[in-house]
């Protein structure tokens, strides 16, 4: 055989269309996993400052001396981009669960001819939960 | 058009896709090519007399058939013709040189296991009516293209030869003296699907996790090896041996449950809950603290 075609990558990627349940509950499931391995890495810096407010270490705040950790959150939280991303956090968190729950289903062999309806049922759960979190997150949000 | 106009057109119909046929492979359908295609296949797609089938064409040893392509056949369409029926048409009355594998025709060789609209389908038992038109008709993914829908098979049987796909028993009895050697109609049953694999390829070729990575075993493997494993006639230490093959790195860990296979094997082979048992079994049997 002299030579013979390889597709390649790209045109895998390309039939994202025709991608089953299984697929997307695959694709989602890694995603939402590196998206709450990157939170911990700022939810470790956050909590790191809780070291220096035990510290007594204070920041200056509209003219007065306040904890730097009571300061760090305070100011995150005022902010509307962070209370939009706790909402996508929420969701990854919820998704990640769920499925979770739905793969150890799996594994012992349980309700594997409806893996596509569990599946469907993660997600629309996880909208479900994200949409009532609304209102919380955005109460006492300036700006 | 009415049911009895349908059958004298559909003699005639070889010449008209004919030209269609004979005009397409000599150069990329053009703008006005496709046009008249278009047309005409619409007004009589919607009769049911000609499918338009989209095949995959590529052969390295022809010059301009190197860059692969689509070409446009339009097939008189007949009740109960299969896409099989469709390439075999179109090879026999439009274009000879169309290559694809197919020999018993009615899903038992596994040859003919073509990505049809988008799925790992055998070419021989898709139903044509049960597709949505133009039928597009490829070699199947993730394995290298030889000519049009051949695709190179050797790392799949490489991968089912992996797992010894023979029956092992050190305690068969000396030619002479041979007996039958019974097997309980529940064992029988518990691998009673997993025997009706007739290695076609398609899930392997539809696996993702296979695709990226070449030395994971393959849910057709598995499987096999599942159809061994759960042999009761086969010894304890038989066992051991074939779980030791498959809780390798590239075994059974791989599999990330995508459901995929199982989705695409024509003989409806469960293969992922084989897989999970598998996974199940290989952890029992390394648990053992007492
Ligand atoms: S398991 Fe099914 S899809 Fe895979 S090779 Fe066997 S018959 Fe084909
Ligand atoms: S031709 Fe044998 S399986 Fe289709």
């Amino acid at each position: 055989m002299s030579q013979s075609y390889n597709r390649g990558l790209i045109e895998d990627f390309g039939r994202w269309k025709e991608f089953s349940a299984g697929m997307w509950a695959w694709i989602f499931h890694k995603f939402t996993g590196w998206v709450l391995i990157g939170y911990l890495f700022t939810h470790i810096a956050v909590l790191s400052t809780s070291i220096g407010g035990a510290q007594g270490e204070t920041t200056m705040v509209d003219g007065e001396a306040v904890n730097v950790y009571t300061a760090t959150l305070q100011g995150l939280e005022s902010l509307f981009l962070i209370r939009l991303l706790e909402i996508g956090l929420l969701a990854v968190a919820v998704f990640h669960i769920l499925n979770g729950l739905r793969l150890l289903m799996v594994d012992l062999g349980i309700g594997l001819d409806s893996q596509d309806k569990s599946f469907y049922a993660s997600l629309v759960l996880t909208g479900a939960i994200t949409v009532a979190s609304v209102p919380t997150f955005l109460t006492g949000v300036s700006i | 058009m009415s049911t009895q106009q349908a059958e004298p057109e559909s003699q005639e119909a070889p010449k008209d896709p004919e030209m269609q046929g004979a005009e397409s492979p000599a150069a990329e359908t053009q703008e006005g090519d496709g046009a008249v295609d278009q047309t005409s296949t619409d007004a009589s797609e919607l009769d049911g007399e000609t499918v338009h089938i989209k095949v995959f064409r590529y052969d390295p040893e022809v010059e301009g058939k190197q860059e692969p392509r689509f070409d446009d056949f339009h097939v008189p369409f007949e009740k109960g013709m299969t896409v099989l029926d469709a390439v075999m048409y179109a090879r026999d009355e439009y274009d000879s040189s169309l290559t694809f594998r197919h020999s018993c025709r009615q899903a038992v060789c596994g040859s003919d296991a073509f990505f049809v609209n988008g799925k790992q389908r055998l070419g021989c038992k898709t139903q044509i009516a049960d597709l949505e038109a133009p039928v597009r008709i490829e070699p199947l993914p993730h394995q290298e293209v030889v000519k049009d829908l051949v695709v190179d098979m050797d790392h799949f049987y490489d991968q089912m030869h992996t797992v010894e796909p023979y029956f092992q028993d050190e305690d068969t009895p000396a030619v002479d003296d041979l007996e039958e050697q019974r097997q309980s109609p529940e064992n029988r049953e518990k691998i009673k699907m997993s025997s009706r694999c007739i290695w076609c390829g398609a899930c392997m070729s539809s696996c993702n996790i296979a695709a990226g990575d070449n030395e994971y075993l393959g849910p057709a493997a598995i499987n096999k090896a599942y159809k061994f494993a759960m042999d009761d006639r086969e010894s304890e230490e038989i066992k051991e041996h074939r779980l030791r093959i498959l809780e390798q790195e590239h075994g059974v860990w791989r599999c990330q449950t995508q459901f995929s296979c199982t989705e695409v094997c024509p003989k409806d082979i469960p293969l992922t809950e084989h897989i999970q048992e598998l996974k199940r079994e290989a952890v029992k049997k390394n648990l053992k603290f007492w």
